[in-house]
């Protein structure tokens, strides 16, 4: 209990105190360490999840599925704050941002770690629903934060529709809240997923299948499911890198994760009625959508953030898709998805804003010749696209490759579809990648100071996963997906 | 269902909800900034008066609560914050010309009917009642989304998001008793912040474009832009 109160108050206090540092060297020293501070935490967390079973109490609740996400939040939150140190210190030196945007800058970076791990580890699905809307809230001054106009329109985009589409995931909670009241008497269990989850069956069918609908396309916004994407690329593209490498990697995340908790609700409630498969269905063909309209998308980008994000969407859809097809196959695939995807993606982002740094520009016309002027730099972004576009043997392609073996076995037809998906993202992405690492460097080019040990860390751990997944990790992902589906897949 | 049958309560309670509509269409037409401000302000008023029957006809002191709550904020603080806003930034005189009021109107009469065909599935006898004030609350979030997509001005465009928050809150009420305590404080505190960001952003973006009309926010388009 201490540690899981450790695990989401930790960031909290420490948006306290760096809001409250002025100096810039201490706060970058002091965003790492409560970064460091809440990993620890979390690990303690997990390995007393993994004695204990469930972690519960004052309105938390953590078991195997939500476990595994706090984890990797807080690790990919450390190793972003870690990259961000020296990042920021040079975007703060080239006048970009001023002294006073890096304090607002770290403190709400810690505001957002804490609304994560909030809505991650909260048992009540209106906690679950403030804390999503605050971290739109925590970012939207981050996207902004080079005050350029570009910047500015992004974020008002991002603000704009992010609140529109979690307004509408509101009206699908008030509406589940509606058909649990007939079912949980008392009032303060109406939104508790545990006491809803065991009672799913006699939730009314009619009410909670109104419900998903909203739900899904309010988090589904969250999610950058299309059509509601539109804020993510923006927002990916202006916003501060580290900012990017966590929207990509956690915020998504943890949106899907709330449509995970919120299907599996629905799906008990409509389990004996006719269209018992109607959230699965409604998830799978907007995950379809989603990868292959992002995967076509990727091919007209010429911002290389941009075009990351595009990626971004294409592996959402891809896993909702997954968590639509249900059976265990496909959500153990899922779930592995969901952290190799956040593992690769934040490294992308994190390599992708030093070859900004390097070129100048985040234009991939002009960014050319990486290898040639800092090697680290190109080829981890070589690398990393080679992970994210699935070859083996990294991580994304074991779980790609159980994602394809489970829709052939429950829908064939759609393989076919995915595999060209596949097809297209790769292409688009190596058709961009190609001339930005090899080739001739300007003559004017330099290389930055970079912090590659987050990026060497994340890949590692991608290629590990590729190669031979830990039995303990797998065990734990094949409890999750037992706690999703009722089955293991092991 | 048969008006008759019901206590008074609760048919001053359908009243209140639809004129909580009525501002709805209000504020969708209004192109004074300040008109639209008190026009909100009242939307908020109503709202506390249906949470204020809502406590009175089902004995649910808790929403006595929620009914000062939202008369603080939604009736009270925000509008004047949009006050003071549109002040400094000089807008009060401002009006913005409506394009096509009409088939807006008719847009919005449009999503009325929808959100009433949305809930027939609720057939169950006892919901009857409520199903009509989820019908209501629902047109007027998805009237707040209409405005938002209509009206270019980006103040009109916070009130058409505020007044979605109002719809929400009224399901909230009226459908439920009020969502658990712990919630709907959260729910006020993230209004609260949002607008107070809304506001940090009035200057940012007249500060980025010179004005606060957001079609002129059209420099990321798909193909992305040139950037040195």
């Amino acid at each position: 209990m201490t540690a899981l109160l450790l695990t989401v108050f930790t960031p909290l206090a420490g948006a306290a105190l760096l809001a409250w540092l002025r100096r810039l060297t201490p706060s970058g020293w002091a965003n790492v360490g409560v970064s460091v501070l809440t990993f620890f935490a979390t690990v303690i967390l997990a390995l007393q999840v993994a004695r204990d079973g469930v972690v519960a109490g004052a309105g938390f609740r953590v078991d195997a599925l939500n476990v595994y996400l706090l984890v990797l939040t807080a690790f990919v939150g450390m190793t972003t704050a870690i990259f961000s140190r020296p990042y920021m210190r040079h975007v703060v030196e080239s006048g970009k941002v001023s002294e006073r945007g890096l304090r607002l800058y770290h403190t709400m970076f810690q505001v957002f770690l804490f609304t994560m791990q909030l809505a991650l580890s909260s048992d009540n699905l209106g906690v679950l629903w403030v804390a999503v809307e605050g971290a739109t809230l925590a970012t939207v001054l981050l996207v902004s934060l080079y005050r350029t106009p570009e910047a500015v329109e992004a974020a008002w985009k991002y603000f704009i529709l992010c609140g529109v589409g979690i307004a509408l995931a509101l009206f699908g909670t008030v509406l589940l809240y509606f058909a649990a009241q007939h079912v949980v008497p008392e009032s303060e269990g109406g939104l508790t997923w545990s006491t809803l989850y065991a009672r799913s069956s006699s939730l009314e069918p009619a009410i909670m299948s109104l419900a998903f609908v909203f739900l899904l396309v309010g988090y589904g916004t969250k999610v950058g499911l299309v059509p509601m994407h539109q804020w993510l690329p923006d927002a990916h593209s202006e916003g501060p890198t580290p900012m990017s490498a966590v929207l990509s990697g956690l915020l998504l995340n943890v949106a899907l994760y709330a449509l995970l908790r919120l299907k599996m609700l629905v799906d008990g409630a409509l389990s004996t009625t006719s269209n018992a498969h109607l959230p699965g269905y409604l998830m799978m063909g907007f995950g379809l959508v989603s990868f292959l309209v992002a995967g076509l998308f990727l091919h007209r980008q010429r911002d290389i953030k941009r075009m990351f994000s595009y990626s971004s969407i294409e592996h959402m859809g891809l896993m909702t898709f997954a968590f639509g097809l249900g059976g265990p196959l496909a959500t153990f695939g899922g779930l592995l998805h969901m952290m190799v995807h956040s593992l690769t993606k934040s490294a992308i982002f994190v390599t992708a804003g030093h070859a900004a740094h390097i070129a100048g520009t985040q234009s991939i016309e002009r960014i050319r010749g990486l290898i040639r002027t800092q090697p680290a730099v190109g080829w981890s972004l070589l690398i990393g696209v080679v992970a994210i576009s699935g070859f083996p043997p990294f991580g994304v392609f074991a779980s790609e490759f159980l994602l394809l073996t489970a829709t052939m076995q429950a829908q064939p037809w759609f393989t076919v579809a995915l595999l060209v998906g596949l097809a297209v993202a790769f292409a688009g992405l190596f058709r961009h990648i190609h001339p930005m690492v090899y080739g001739a460097a300007p003559a004017a080019q330099r290389p930055v100071r970079a912090n590659m040990v987050p990026v060497t860390v994340h890949l590692a751990l991608v290629l590990w996963l590729g190669l031979a997944i830990p039995g303990f990790l797998a065990r734990w992902l094949d409890r999750a997906t037992e706690l999703i589906t009722g089955m293991h897949w092991l | 269902m048969n008006i008759e049958a019901l206590s008074l309560l609760e048919q001053l309670m359908l009243v209140l909800a639809s004129l909580v509509l009525f501002t709805s269409f209000v504020l969708l037409e209004q192109t004074r900034l300040v008109a639209a401000i008190h026009a909100f302000a009242w939307q908020g008023v109503l709202i506390a008066a249906v949470t204020t029957v809502t406590a009175l006809t089902n004995d649910l002191p808790h929403l006595l609560f929620s009914a000062l709550l939202t008369m603080a904020l939604k009736a009270l603080l925000i509008p004047r914050m949009l006050h003071r806003l549109v002040r400094r930034l000089q807008l009060d005189r401002d009006v913005e010309p409506l394009r096509r009021p009409a088939l807006t109107t008719l847009a919005a009469v449009a999503l009325v009917i929808f959100s009433c065909w949305l809930v027939l599935p609720i057939v169950r006898a006892e919901l009857i009642f409520t199903r009509n004030i989820v019908a209501v609350s629902l047109a007027v979030v998805l009237i707040g989304m209409l405005m938002m997509v209509v009206r270019r001005q980006a103040v009109a465009q916070v009130l058409g998001f505020m007044s979605m928050e109002n719809g929400l809150f009224l399901a909230a009420v009226s459908a439920t008793g009020g969502m658990p305590l712990v919630v709907e404080l959260g729910v006020a505190f993230d209004v609260l912040v949002a607008m107070v960001l809304f506001g940090v952003f009035f200057f940012h973006i007249r500060e980025s474009i010179d004005s606060l009309d957001v079609d002129r926010l059209n420099r990321l388009t798909e193909m992305g832009e040139e950037k040195v």
